[in-house]
């Protein structure tokens, strides 16, 4: 396990790495030994400490002990200047570009080639065209950076770190953001740099992914290196296992608990964008009592307005039934008293207030029921001993019910948000991803919890990216495309490559 | 936004005033070093104010009508409105309320509260107006809550004309005395000073205890909060925002009302052309400076009281200009903004790092237990 030290062809030598926080080790005797011209996979669970890894690596912390070396010589970095003139440059998860700027300007933008004073375009093109065409990432550099998709800004930040001379690159969950086919086209052009040259080590908890790109992986857990692992001896049970420390739950769902009384009914909806383009079109299903319906598809094809149409927070036209009541012309709030649960897609800008306690978060969303309040007062204790509950349940790691919920890891942010959902025995869960960012462990509690509350006869809209859940959790599915169901599939015999190819449009028969 | 009592928090929430008044007094005092005047003599003269009972009692009743507006001011900001007309909003109400007021003849309480009634009902509705104009055709509550600002100071101007009457004893003129029956007494509440406190510091303090009830204590509160603190999370959770957003504006404007009513029912007893403006304006400074908390506010009025009143003796005493005192609460407001994000963001990574660490020095949880065994 540990690297062979000093040999030529490592690019990056990481060794006995360790950083303390205050109470806390992030990182614990961590070594590392990345090939020159290798895709470097580092794969771990959120909080297993692979950020604090890639920040002492990009020079953005200080490691407490250990040594970083790149290219054989000892290096010392104590800032990400440093780093990049020592050839490491970082791609970060979030983009950080200038939407109103071009290409070219955002590339050039803090290291400007000059001529007198002046910004000297000519040269500043002629580089990056060469750098584009030079490692196939083709990208025009006079368009505005508002006006790309988010592959293509994603090699705009590659090629912003190529420019800065940097010949290995750190690629921060660069897949998290991506559709499956950006996600191709990001893996060629990662095969493009290593056949240059370069060296890419590939940060991710997307097992699969890994599996594909990477040359070698490295397994972290708590902080420390666990294995280093060849691709091709290795499977993602296998990886996830290792990541884990211990044997994986499956997400399969034992025996039907479908009845014939239907929950919700939705026929006919339909939603138009701005410029008339469909975002839903006749959108048409039944979730009956006890029954899981999963909504396959690749992400921005309809799922966010389906999901914000049931919640009423999006005016669309068609039809909504609860049971046996026209709800369609209800306001949110009255839509969540009749007992709609409701996990968002994106915790942070719906899930949760982030500088406020956990305890208020607990009324976020339950504003009007109980325990939270006492008519139109705020029961705060009644809200205490419920988050005090839910904590428990749902095993949230937090010190407190007094904290922010900012202080949270996502993870225990989302198990907060899940245990809320199904508080107050709920009729209907509209659950979108509600595992994104939880652990391995995490996730096999939540759907625990969705198994047990749909066995009582919780009807579930189900929206994900995972696969393995979707086929897993649901009973029937339905695969949108463009806004449309294209295709219905049986989760009993469908694998999630058939699956995966039916979402892209592929083989789906409507 | 979190109820308990935690010494920790306190001294942070505390550091950050002290920090910006101690940046104020070296800014000031490095001006009066360039421009060559007295420190020391400006600085006694300024802390002289505060022993003085005259002195003392006239930055009570200043701070009384500070506090109405902040709290107005304040109301807007925890949900992110930023009410820029309470000073147009408090002038229409006190001109409207005054002219009312001289006009009729009611026994003594219940003169006073229709007086209060109609000054709080007419700023409610001007500043309903902006709310309106925001939820319906998405104007920015900034702009139109200054073009009120203009439009106010035109309509008071034109209609004051109206309904005038001279001042005796000078060129001013204001609408008709209120009789007897619509003036509210002082109260002596500062030992040895020769002025009475309005009486309307009561309903200041009223004010606050019920802005910080319903704020933390209602569900109409909570609701106003969140979506001052996330408008989307608010969406999601059932909170209807525009109508949030009417709802807001007319009570920061009911409370704007209430500026002018402690100088109007206590002192001069019509609004004429001598009649104190501006006051809206001190509001937002003060309750920025108060971070839009009950106390903090108060605090805050107290302080930019003082400083008003210190201003007075410097000119006279020591030859100091007393626009000194002007750039000090100016370097306050700046800096104490400043230090506020600072601590807040020292706040949130320290709570941070203390989950991240009492979590790691906790004993292992019952499923932790079971992983390891098993």
């Amino acid at each position: 396990m540990r690297p062979v030290p000093g040999s030529a062809d490592t690019a990056v030598e990481l060794t006995g790495i360790t950083k303390r926080f205050p109470g806390v080790v992030a990182n614990d005797d961590v070594n590392i030994a990345v090939t020159r011209g290798h895709v470097h996979a580092i794969v771990g669970e959120n909080g297993a400490g692979k950020s604090t890894l890639m920040k002492i690596l990009y020079g953005m912390q200080r490691p407490d002990e250990g040594s970083i070396a790149v290219d054989g010589t000892t290096v010392s970095f104590s800032s990400p200047s440093d780093a990049i003139e020592a050839g490491v440059g970082m791609v970060h998860q979030h983009f950080m570009l200038a939407g109103n700027l071009t290409v070219l300007e955002n590339v050039v933008l803090g290291s400007e080639p000059r001529k007198n004073g002046f910004l000297d375009a000519g040269e500043a093109r002629r580089r990056i065209e060469e750098i584009s065409s030079s490692y196939g990432l083709d990208v025009n550099p006079d368009e505005l950076v508002e006006e790309l998709g988010v592959g293509d800004r994603q090699r705009v930040e590659i090629l912003k770190v190529l420019y800065r001379g940097a010949k290995i690159l750190i690629l921060d969950e660069p897949t998290a953001v991506l559709v499956p086919q950006e996600v191709d086209e990001l893996f060629e052009n990662l095969r493009e740099l290593k056949s240059e040259g370069l060296t890419v080590i590939f940060i991710s908890h997307k097992l699969d992914e890994v599996l594909r790109v990477a040359d070698q992986i490295t397994v972290i857990r708590r902080g420390t290196t666990v294995a280093t692992v060849d691709p091709a001896e290795t499977n993602a049970r296998a990886l996830a296992e290792l990541m884990v420390g211990s044997e994986l739950p499956s997400p399969e769902t034992r025996e039907s608990t479908v009845t014939d009384t239907p929950m919700l009914t939705v026929t006919g909806l339909t939603l138009r964008a701005v410029d008339g383009r469909p975002l839903l079109e006749d959108i048409g299903f039944t979730i009956h009592k006890g029954e899981v319906l999963g909504i396959a598809g690749v992400e921005g094809n309809g799922q966010s307005e389906l999901v914000e149409a049931i919640m009423g927070m999006r005016r669309v036209d068609g039809q909504i039934r609860l049971a046996d009541e026209d709800i369609s012309g209800w306001s949110t709030r009255r839509r969540r008293e009749a007992g709609i649960a409701y996990i968002p897609e994106d915790r942070h800008r719906h899930g949760l207030l982030l500088e406020a306690s956990l305890w208020e978060n607990r009324i976020l969303g339950h504003q009007t029921q109980e325990p939270n309040v006492n008519g139109p007062l705020i029961d705060r204790k009644g809200a205490r001993r419920d988050s005090q509950r839910i904590v428990d349940q749902y095993d949230v790691r937090t010190p407190s019910i007094d904290v922010f919920a900012s202080a949270l890891s996502g993870g225990n942010q989302q198990k907060f948000i899940v245990g809320r959902e199904m508080s107050g025995e709920p009729v209907v869960l509209i659950g979108a991803h509600p595992t994104r960012g939880v652990d391995v462990g995490a996730q096999a509690a939540i759907w625990d919890h969705i198994r047990t509350a749909r066995r009582e006869g919780l009807a579930v809209l189900l929206i994900s990216a995972d696969l393995d859940e979707l086929i897993g959790l649901s009973d029937t599915i339905k695969v949108v495309l463009r806004g449309r169901f294209v295709a219905d599939v049986d989760p009993a015999h469908v694998t999630p490559e058939e699956l995966g190819s039916a979402m892209t449009g592929a083989g789906a028969k409507a | 936004m979190t109820g308990r009592f935690d010494p920790r928090k306190i001294l942070l929430t505390l550091a950050a005033p002290a920090i910006a008044i101690v940046f104020a007094f070296i800014i000031t005092s490095l001006v009066l070093l360039a421009a060559g005047d007295p420190i020391v003599d400006t600085w006694k003269t300024i802390l002289d104010v505060g022993s003085q009972p005259r002195s003392i009692s006239l930055i009570v009743n200043s701070a009384t009508v500070f506090y109405f507006s902040a709290l107005a001011v304040a109301i807007g900001f925890r949900m992110n409105l930023f009410n820029i007309g309470v000073d147009g909003q408090y002038r229409l109400g006190v001109f409207t309320a005054a002219w009312v007021g001289s006009l009729i003849s009611v026994p003594k309480p219940l003169h006073i509260l229709v007086i209060v009634f109609v000054a709080m009902a007419v700023s409610a509705l001007w500043a309903g107006i902006a709310g309106v104009l925001k939820v319906t055709r998405g104007v920015s509550e900034v702009i139109s809550t200054i073009m009120l600002n203009f439009i106010a100071t035109g309509m008071i101007a034109y209609f004051l004309r109206q309904v005038a009457v001279p001042v005796s004893g000078s060129n001013n003129i204001g609408t008709e005395p209120l009789p007897a029956s619509g003036r509210l007494g002082g109260i002596s509440l500062i030992p040895d000073s020769p002025l009475k406190i309005y009486g309307f510091i009561v309903v200041a303090v009223l004010a606050g205890i019920g802005y910080s009830l319903l704020l933390n204590r209602t569900r109409f509160g909570f609701d106003l909060r969140a979506t001052g603190h996330s408008e989307t999370a608010a969406v999601a959770s059932g909170v209807n925002v525009k109508r949030m957003i009417v709802i807001s504006m007319l009570l920061s404007g009911a409370v704007a009302g209430l500026v002018g009513m402690p100088v109007l029912l206590g002192e001069a007893y019509s609004y004429s052309l001598a009649f104190p403006a501006g006051l809206g304006f001190t509001g937002i400074a003060i309750a920025l400076l108060g971070r839009n908390h009950p106390v903090g506010i108060a605090i805050g009025a107290l302080l930019w009281a003082y400083l008003d009143v210190s201003g007075n003796p410097l000119q006279i005493l020591v030859g100091v200009s007393s626009e000194i005192v002007t750039i000090m609460q100016g370097v306050i407001v700046l800096s104490v903004v400043v230090a506020y994000e600072l601590v807040r963001r020292y706040r949130i990574a320290q709570e941070q790092r203390r989950v991240a660490r009492e979590l790691t020095s906790a004993p292992p949880t019952p499923r932790e237990a079971q992983e390891a065994s098993a």
